[in-house]
């Protein structure tokens, strides 16, 4: 039995689209929470940070191409 | 639920969302998802442990890509299933309660404002639009002022030259700007709310492409296509621009309730 996939389940997520929506988008409701990212923006940035160092460890095939650049 | 659990909040979403229908459906914690309604809204939740998702362990954990990815994509998940299921206003990440009676009381005191989001997002969803601009492109139309020559002495020629350099840089980046503002103000039309993003810096989406414009459009479901072919036409007619669509989306950028 083959099975059917729906198109939303198969969409391709860049982590940084989807970290942008769910990080950044989204209601936001503050008050009797035990947790809210209040420090959004500061979340985000050591993330954009950690994302940064991760990437850099993969080597990038483009990177011969810009070498006259 | 012991003392030790919290109610994990995916969306809200109106109260033709039940248990049965998210019978499949499971959380960031693995856990199986349920509706908790009140006041004609359900919100969509799941019970998970403090310990891995109270306040501190969730503070250090978020610093972990690997469990952050996996958790990001856990709770979008939940959301995009809510969201084939009805319309739904997604939640930030992390976002806990502890227990469901709290939950009840959000939704009793904040129904309007949910309401008047949820009717807003019916029959519509997010979609998004990136740009990339290719600068040896942009930059053809852009006037090369001639290099000099003769008299002018060797330092004097670098220093016309580095300024020429500079000057067609900016030429390119006030380009593409124009088309950034160009290609917002075309898929507007097409939408019923828009709003652009920071466009993203190229180490993090491991392309080295130079990502010029950055947006988000809530669009009505029966003009997709519509906007889809504004996206391909708005591609096609500007040399050196790339445009790349992603979607549907969950309306996260456009459920608009703070605080």
């Amino acid at each position: 039995m083959s099975e059917m996939v729906p198109t939303e389940d198969t969409r391709r997520i860049a982590l940084v689209d989807l970290l942008d929506r769910v990080l950044g988008g989204g209601v936001v409701i503050t008050g009797e929470i035990t947790l809210s990212l209040a420090d959004v923006d500061m979340v985000r940035i050591s993330l954009r940070t950690l994302i940064a160092s991760v990437s850099a460890l993969v080597p990038d095939p483009a990177e011969q191409d810009s070498a006259d650049g | 639920m012991t003392a030790d659990d919290g109610v994990w909040l995916y969306s809200i979403t109106t109260d033709s969302v039940d248990d049965a229908q998210l019978a499949e459906v499971t959380g960031v914690a693995g856990e199986p998802v349920r509706a908790v309604a009140s006041a004609g809204l359900v919100a969509v939740v799941g019970t998970v442990s403090l310990s891995e998702f109270g306040q501190e362990p969730l503070q250090r954990k978020l610093e972990d890509l690997d469990w952050l990815a996996a958790t990001a994509r856990a709770h979008d998940a939940v959301v995009a299933a809510v969201t084939r299921r009805g319309p739904t206003v997604p939640l930030r990440l992390a976002t806990l309660y502890l227990d469901d009676d709290r939950v009840r009381v959000l939704l009793t005191e904040r129904r309007e404002e949910f309401g008047a989001t949820l009717r807003r997002v019916t029959g519509r969803s997010e979609w998004g639009v990136k740009g990339y601009g290719d600068a040896k492109i942009l930059s053809q139309d852009v006037k090369e002022e001639p290099s000099p020559t003769g008299a002018a002495g060797k330092g004097t020629a670098y220093l016309l030259r580095r300024r020429a350099e500079l000057s067609a840089q900016q030429d390119v980046e006030r380009k593409a700007a124009d088309h950034a503002g160009e290609i917002h103000a075309a898929l507007l039309e097409q939408a019923v709310d828009g709003l652009r993003r920071q466009v993203t810096d190229p180490v993090l989406t491991g392309k080295r492409a130079w990502m010029i414009f950055n947006g988000t459009y809530l669009v009505d479901n029966d003009r997709i296509e519509g906007f889809a072919a504004l996206v391909t036409a708005l591609d096609t007619e500007r040399p050196g621009i790339t445009l790349e669509l992603t979607g549907p989306w969950p309306p996260y950028s456009f459920a608009g309730i703070d605080g």
